[in-house]
């Protein structure tokens, strides 16, 4: 009864697969889908390589500071940080002192109140504090960038495919208008072509302009392309600044993990066939005294 | 339990002994996973996967139960409290993403341990419950996860929860007011949160109680094995402490390691770059996608684009449910006398057919819902119902198994490659067997 009731049931879904599938049909072939302009015209990351790659990565120390360098000298007019704190930039290799420093001459004051009043009021960032925002709201932002909000950063190289690549490529992928682009994905007046760009045409205008924008205390040379890469490798460290941590214990953990199932694996043997564990096994079926044993007497039996 | 030349439980330690006369615990630790457990002799690696599970839901537990210390679930904390245990949280970042990667291979385990069941026929008599508890676990373990997966309320989670809630609006009459109930609002927001919260931090548990329902069902026949043939005498079997112990041991370190690489050098990528931006009701994704782990699923929803009778949404909700559902008539859909796929030749094929058109289905449902894929998802949500509902039952009728061995141990004699001993060495036909 089930199986007939189901042989019906199934014939339904069959039916009604199929008709769905007839009609995809038809409109497949009565209007073949067109790619989109966006997918036709879009690139795809341009590779980077990052010294925190791979099993055994760990950042670059200098290039990070030189990342955060470009983040503070032009990120930071329009993009927050507001997942990292002051104190974290000891993990680039700054002192205590220069971390200080650092958060008290920061550009934006971080909101707080009067004590005595009680009035809002900025006061100078501590190490403690994180990233101040560079607008006081979602509105001052969008009405500051052309009704454009500029997304925070922190995580920016998490949450796009690609990660630090496609930062690195969209940050340096501002090109001319190519001719056969149909009208209406042009880009208007506020807007700049750039085919990393999911839609093509991005608000932000191109940040890193000319070669030395920037001067790395360091002695890199700042070309655009080196600092489209160190800035990519700085929010890679704040989208994920455990990287090391994870790496290096990941190691470990591997290693020991290999060893343990390496041992496992001759326990494994050895009780189902070592003569070590003879103990274990004096009474199992499996052990070799005892299967001769059966195999002779089931011999026996089947010539009988 | 089962066998009658089961081991019995003797104490040695006076302790131990004083022990047993009141609360016989370690007498069912050795009945259940111990000495006392007679198993059949032949399993292959594919009945690791059940230990596995087990193994799996136990470290979701525990990473799950630490998360849930440093987790706020608010809609306008939530994000920054996970990003606070990426950061902050001492190890946090481990816990956090061995929960999330656990998460994926607690899915893996478990469907490798229901696609053995269905190759070796193990949820056949007299072990039909512990197939539909099995399944009980499943519809357990999908809801808990896609409660999981909202908590992080990126945009993804937020998405998601709006897209799954929103097919139970495809109910007539009722469906409106249910995900309004379901979500404690119009769209997901701070009661969708705490209660999803609540949620997944309950079922688990259940989970668990459900586990334990499933293992006492199982030791009931004991387990099953590759012949398909029940155990007959002691020589069958060998006692699970220390055989299948040291087995699944061996098991265990596999699965680790390839948790743990994943876990530790490749965190997020099974996971969904949208979800690492915070839930924004104003801003629809390009693509929402579910996790991995239900795209196949998600395949069988999208691939009703074409109302008939019912609306497709309506079909395509059905579906999806019913690819589920329907497997809980499996033991009846297959009344095939031969258990195991290794003696049945066409059921064998049509078993591989299967494995692919889901993993076709799983590939479809993680695409766009473009053309070709929507095409190539309707037919294999066509042959998916279709293997369930009209091969097996039609197969079980006119196929032809291969002769079966008389018994396990002499399916292990005749080795592992020829479990099927000839007919003049002993090997019966499948009606003599059952």
């Amino acid at each position: 009864m089930v199986r007939v009731l189901g042989i019906l049931a199934g014939i339904l879904m069959v039916f009604v697969s199929l008709w769905s599938f007839g009609h995809g049909v038809y409109a497949f072939i009565s209007s073949p889908p067109q790619k989109s302009v966006e997918k036709r015209f879009h690139e795809e990351p341009r590779p980077l390589a990052l010294a925190s790659d791979g099993l055994f990565g760990k950042y670059d120390r200098e290039q990070l500071q030189r990342g955060f360098q470009v983040y503070k000298e032009v990120c930071s007019s329009c993009h927050s940080l507001k997942l990292v704190a002051f104190r974290n930039l000891q993990d680039l290799g700054y002192s205590e002192a220069e971390v200080k420093a650092i958060a008290t001459n920061w550009q934006v004051e971080v909101p707080d109140v009067d004590p005595k009043t009680g009035d809002p009021k900025g006061r100078k960032a501590l190490p403690s504090d994180h990233f101040p925002s560079p607008f006081q709201n979602e509105v001052a932002a969008r009405a500051a960038n052309n009704n454009a909000l500029p997304p925070d950063l922190s995580l920016i190289t998490k949450a796009r495919e690609g990660g630090p690549a496609y930062v690195y490529s969209l940050i340096t992928g501002y090109r001319p208008v190519p001719a056969n682009l149909p009208a209406e994905n042009r880009p208007g007046p506020t807007l700049h072509y750039n085919p990393w760009f999911a839609n093509l045409n991005i608000a932000m205008p191109p940040p890193l302009k000319s070669d030395g924008q920037v001067s790395y205390a360091d002695g890199t040379k700042p070309t655009i392309d080196q600092m489209a890469k160190d800035i990519a490798a700085f929010l890679a460290w704040t989208a994920e600044p455990r990287l090391e941590n994870r790496h290096a214990d990941g190691e470990v953990t591997l290693l020991f993990l290999l060893i343990a199932t390496i041992l496992a694996y001759m326990a494994y043997q050895n009780v189902w066939h070592g003569g070590a564990s003879r103990a274990v096994r004096r009474t199992g079926v499996l052990d070799p005294e005892n299967m001769a044993k059966r195999d002779a007497a089931s011999a026996g039996g089947l010539d009988g | 339990m089962s066998f009658p030349w089961a081991e019995e439980y003797r104490p040695k330690h006076p302790l131990m002994r004083w022990l047993d006369e009141r609360l016989p615990l370690p007498r069912l630790v050795h009945g259940a996973v111990g000495g006392g457990y007679p198993v059949p002799r032949n399993l292959n690696y594919f009945w690791n996967f059940g230990v596995l599970a087990g193994l799996a839901l136990t470290i979701q537990i525990v990473t799950g139960i630490v998360l849930a210390m440093h987790y706020t679930p608010s809609g306008d904390m939530a994000f920054n409290s996970v990003e606070h245990i990426m950061r902050d949280v001492n190890q946090g970042w481990l816990l956090r993403y061995a929960h999330a990667n656990g998460a994926s291979f607690f899915f893996i385990v478990t469907y490798v341990h229901i696609f053995r069941g269905m190759y070796y026929g193990s949820y056949k008599a007299p072990r039909e419950l512990v197939w539909m508890l099995g399944l009980v676990i499943l519809l357990l373990m999908m809801a808990t996860a896609f409660m999981g997966y909202v908590l992080p309320w990126g945009q993804m989670s937020f998405w998601g929860a709006k897209v799954i809630t929103g097919l139970f609006s495809a109910i007539p009459l009722v469906g409106e007011s249910v995900q309004k109930w379901l979500l404690g609002g119009y769209a997901p927001d701070e009661a969708t949160l705490n209660r999803f919260f609540s949620l997944h931090y309950l079922l688990p548990f259940v989970i668990a109680g459900v586990v334990i329902l499933h293992i006492w069902a199982l030791h009931i026949p004991g387990s099953s094995n590759p012949t398909g043939v029940e155990v007959k005498t002691a020589e069958d079997t060998v006692p699970f402490h220390p055989y299948y112990t040291a087995k699944d041991g061996f098991g265990a370190g596999i699965f680790l390691i390839l948790l743990a690489f994943v876990t530790f050098f490749l965190p997020n990528y099974l996971g969904h770059a949208d979800n690492y931006i915070p839930a924004n009701p104003l801003s629809t994704p390009a693509e929402i996608v579910p996790e991995w782990y239900f795209w196949p699923f998600y395949a069988i929803l999208r691939s009703f684009t074409s109302d008939f009778l019912l609306p497709a949404k309506l079909w395509g909700v059905l579906a999806m449910f019913g690819a589920i559902l329907l497997l809980f008539f499996l033991p009846w859909l297959d009344p095939s006398p031969v258990r195991s796929g290794s003696y049945r030749p066409t059921f064998r094929w049509f078993f591989w057919i299967l494995v692919g058109d889901v993993l076709v289905l799983g590939y479809c449902g993680g695409s766009p819902p473009e053309e070709p894929f929507v095409m190539i998802s309707q037919l294999a949500t066509m042959y998916y119902f279709a293997h369930f509902l009209i091969v097996l039952p039609i197969l079980s009728w006119v196929e032809k198994t291969e002769p079966l061995p008389r018994s396990i141990s002499e399916s292990v004699l005749h080795g592992e490659h020829a479990e099927a001993a000839p007919a003049h060495l002993g090997g019966i036909s499948p009606a003599a067997a059952e």
